[in-house]
């Protein structure tokens, strides 16, 4: 199948070039970092993870979200999502792909990375968040590549398969309940010990990973001629709503308990998010902006998604509304949740965290080959659908 | 056979490709690499010559495993000499030059161990002495 | 010929699975890895009367240090030399840049090293003072528990929290997890920037954290801890074992009243403060 990859219009390969270039680039700025030390970064020893670790972390959401289309149509066996669930698995190969190179980016010391599995230790939760990504990866790959060789020769596919394809859905929830046990059982970093951390984590991946497969069906209804079907659109449209209620929900309730109960632990954080944080006659407020943009757009992003017209007729508010759900969740996730988590630091102090040039390069050409390992999985998707129709 | 044209030369690439560095040498292995004795005239390591030769890898991650791990620190005493277990500490106290002595056959063999990253050599200690 | 290759991919596929994962499950199965940092001796008896139960101090030698501010108020460049002593005899870079400081023993004002303690009227002596900020090897160590490799560690024989910067790989997840700030990433090469070598001591490389390891090299030696070193006679700093009943640093702890960093985090911190 992999053939199918080969062939394809010019906007394909311009496509592909355009993202080889940015992908050219990450490898430029990873030589650099790779060659100095992390020291290229923006950050430090008061903010020491950035980007890669935030950006990983958005992304582990990102895969998780498939089991939105692997849990109907296998366990529930709603037939409309059988076009596109091996668009959710795809998906999630893409999004693993790109939380591996982000921790390898973020590594010091990336040639012994391997120590985490000759020096097992089970006490670490990154130990366990080596096991489920990789499982993840490797039962993701196993049942799309199963599966949708089985539907081109026309065939069910083997009974075995099943059994991996039920597996994938507790890993899908256990990536992102471990990697929120990374932050949640960290004392002394009050925003991110809160035992809603994992639900939030969860909420929030169901509707950010739906919302990336409705852009890509509405782009592949135009550029590839692939129809999902209005009902499986649908369907899809209330996930996300669900699930993004449910993560402002929790949001706010971490708001909440901040506020009311006046911990200075609790309430900073927050504070320096969405206000800044005033210190020694310094205001402190770099995320501010992001924060509101968030805010603003996941509320409009709601209020579009609860307005039928926009849901159900009109394609562009539709694919508006899924990508300012998923602008939005990137910022609250993928920026705001890993930065504040330091701020401030063990000893009262703020440091402010601002990416380098270098490492918004590698972050970039790290997105770019997610781009670019979906890309190529969903042209072999959508071409074997093309066979069938034939 | 299909293809063969193009096979064969490929395979024929391939293999001269793999095979560079014993024809580019002219199928010699080169001088082989002298490590200097000791300056100090020590006769005796803490294991047999032919022991260390082939195993002093391993015997620096045993000591960097009793040194930082099994706070074993205890001394070695080669020939009524004390010397702590450590590569900066034992061993470069007699192979004092880090250049004529490890990188010999490290550069022979082409092996790039991390020791130095960290360790200093007596030559870097000297560079920057604390004076006290 | 195809099923041939068929079976015999999958053959290899499977082999190769058990060969990545053998090492892993025999570490795992093997007793060390799974024995836990504590073992069965650790009881939690002592049941109190009043109150939630208080965990017995695990035995053995348990090292631990008092620093006496009363001391140090009175002679405030005294831990500029403590300092001093540690960044010489560790080989500790100095970066004119707040972002790469490296730093096992710092200062630190009293609002900054207890934040949690009110520092409302504050005494003028306190709020002027800088403590000394170390590493507090806890007995139950978060960072311990994130390390993925077993880099950091608490060594079994005397309590100290070690690192093995061989085998570091550079994750920060012990700098997120450490409540006390008290963990460093070398962000770059730090060679550049160590004005002189103790030459016998290694410096460290690029892409590992860093702490204070209570000078665990001195102790072998019979020495004391650098820092402690220089202010001997003082009293400023006493480093002793605190499972012995007879040694100095109980002594001190009998008769004063101490505290500790953000104890209510369960750690168990081996620093002491009198202020």
């Amino acid at each position: 199948m992999i053939e199918k990859t080969l062939k394809g219009k010019p906007a394909y390969w311009i496509w592909l070039a355009f993202l080889g270039m940015f992908m050219a680039v990450g490898v430029a700025c990873y030589a650099r970092q790779y060659l100095f030390g992390l020291g290229l970064t923006g950050m430090s020893r008061d903010v020491s993870w950035g980007l890669y670790i935030s950006q990983f972390t958005f992304l582990v959401g990102v895969a998780a979200g498939g089991v939105m289309l692997v849990l109907p149509y296998y366990v529930h066996n709603y037939k409309v999502f059988g076009k596109i669930t091996i668009l959710g698995e795809f998906l999630a190969i893409a999004a693993i792909v790109m939380c591996l190179l982000f921790i390898m980016a973020d590594l010091g010391q990336p040639l012994r990375a391997l120590n985490v599995v000759l020096h097992p230790t089970p006490s670490s939760m990154l130990f366990y968040d080596m096991i489920v990504l990789n499982g993840y990866l490797f039962l993701n790959i196993l049942c799309g590549w199963v599966i949708l060789t089985a539907e081109r020769k026309q065939v069910h596919p083997p009974k075995w398969i099943y059994f991996f394809v039920y597996l994938s859905i507790p890993f899908a929830v256990s990536i992102h309940t471990v990697t929120a046990m990374l932050y949640c059982g960290l004392p002394g970093r009050h925003f991110w010990l809160s035992a809603i951390i994992a639900p939030r984590f969860l909420a929030s991946a169901f509707a950010a990973g739906p919302a990336l497969i409705i852009i890509a069906c509405l782009i592949l209804k135009r550029v590839a001629n692939f129809d999902a079907g209005k009902e499986a659109m649908n369907k899809l449209v209330t996930i996300i709503m669900y699930a993004a209620l449910l993560n402002t929900f929790f949001v706010l309730l971490e708001v909440f308990v901040g506020y009311y109960s006046n911990i200075p632990g609790h309430k900073h954080s927050i504070q320096y998010l969405f206000f800044g944080l005033e210190h020694h006659g310094h205001m402190y407020n770099n995320l501010v902006p992001f924060m509101w943009t968030s805010a603003v757009l996941n509320f409009g992003a709601l209020g579009l998604f609860a307005w039928p017209y926009a849901r159900k007729k009109n394609e562009f508010l539709l694919g508006l509304s899924c990508v300012m759900i998923f602008i939005a969740l990137w910022i609250d996730k993928g920026l705001g949740f890993v930065f504040a988590g330091f701020v401030p630091n063990p000893l009262d102090e703020i440091t402010e965290y601002i990416p380098t040039a270098n490492e918004l390069g590698i972050t970039l050409g790290i997105w770019a080959t997610g781009f670019l390992v979906v890309t190529l999985l969903y042209k072999i998707a959508v071409g074997v659908e093309h066979e069938i129709e034939q | 056979m299909y293809n063969k044209g193009t096979i064969i030369p490929g395979l024929i690439i391939f293999v001269l490709i793999v095979t560079f560095p014993i024809w580019f040498n002219g199928l010699k292995a080169g001088t082989l690499p002298k490590p200097e004795l000791p300056p100090g005239g020590e006769k005796k390591c803490v294991m047999p010559v032919e022991y260390m030769r082939a195993n002093h890898m391993q015997l620096l991650n045993q000591w960097r495993d009793d040194v930082l791990r099994n706070n074993d620190r205890i001394v070695v005493m080669v020939e009524g000499k004390k010397y702590r277990k450590g590569l900066q500490m034992a061993c470069m106290k007699c192979h004092s030059n880090k250049e004529k002595f490890c990188d010999n056959c490290h550069t022979y063999t082409a092996v790039k161990p991390y020791c130095w990253d960290c360790h200093l050599t007596p030559k870097e200690a000297a560079s920057k002495e604390e004076t006290h | 010929m195809d099923k041939q290759r068929r079976k015999f991919l999958k053959i290899a596929g499977v082999t190769a699975l058990a060969g990545i994962g053998a090492p892993a499950l025999i570490r795992l199965t093997s007793s060390t890895a799974l024995a836990s940092e504590h073992g069965a001796a650790e009881s939690h008896a002592a049941e109190a009367v009043h109150g939630a139960p208080v965990p017995a101090a695990p035995p053995g030698v348990r090292l631990g240090m008092v620093i006496d501010m009363r001391k140090f108020s009175e002679q405030p460049e005294m831990l500029d030399n403590a300092i001093a002593a540690c960044n010489d005899a560790h080989n500790i870079p100095q970066f004119d840049n707040r972002k790469s400081e490296i730093k096992w023993i710092w200062k630190a004002p009293f609002e900054n090293v207890f934040p949690t303690e009110s520092s409302y009227h504050l005494a003028k002596n306190v709020e002027k003072a800088d403590f000394a900020v170390l590493c507090n090897h806890c007995d139950d160590p978060p960072c311990v528990r994130a390390c993925p490799t077993q880099a950091t560690f608490k060594v079994k024989a005397n309590g100290i929290v070690a690192m093995d910067y061989h085998r570091c790989i550079g994750c920060r997840f012990c700098m997120a997890a450490c409540p006390y700030g008290a963990r460093s990433f070398n962000w770059q090469d730090p060679r550049p920037y160590i004005k002189k070598y103790n030459k016998d001591f290694p410096s460290r490389m690029r892409g590992v954290v860093e702490k204070c390891n209570f000078c665990g090299e001195r102790l072998a030696l019979g020495q004391e801890p650098a820092c402690v070193e220089a202010c001997k006679g003082t009293g400023a700093m006493v480093f002793g074992d605190l499972n012995d009943a007879q040694s100095e640093i109980r002594q001190v702890l009998d008769k004063e009243f101490t505290i500790q960093r953000n104890a209510e985090l369960g750690t168990k911190p081996s620093v002491f403060y009198i202020v």
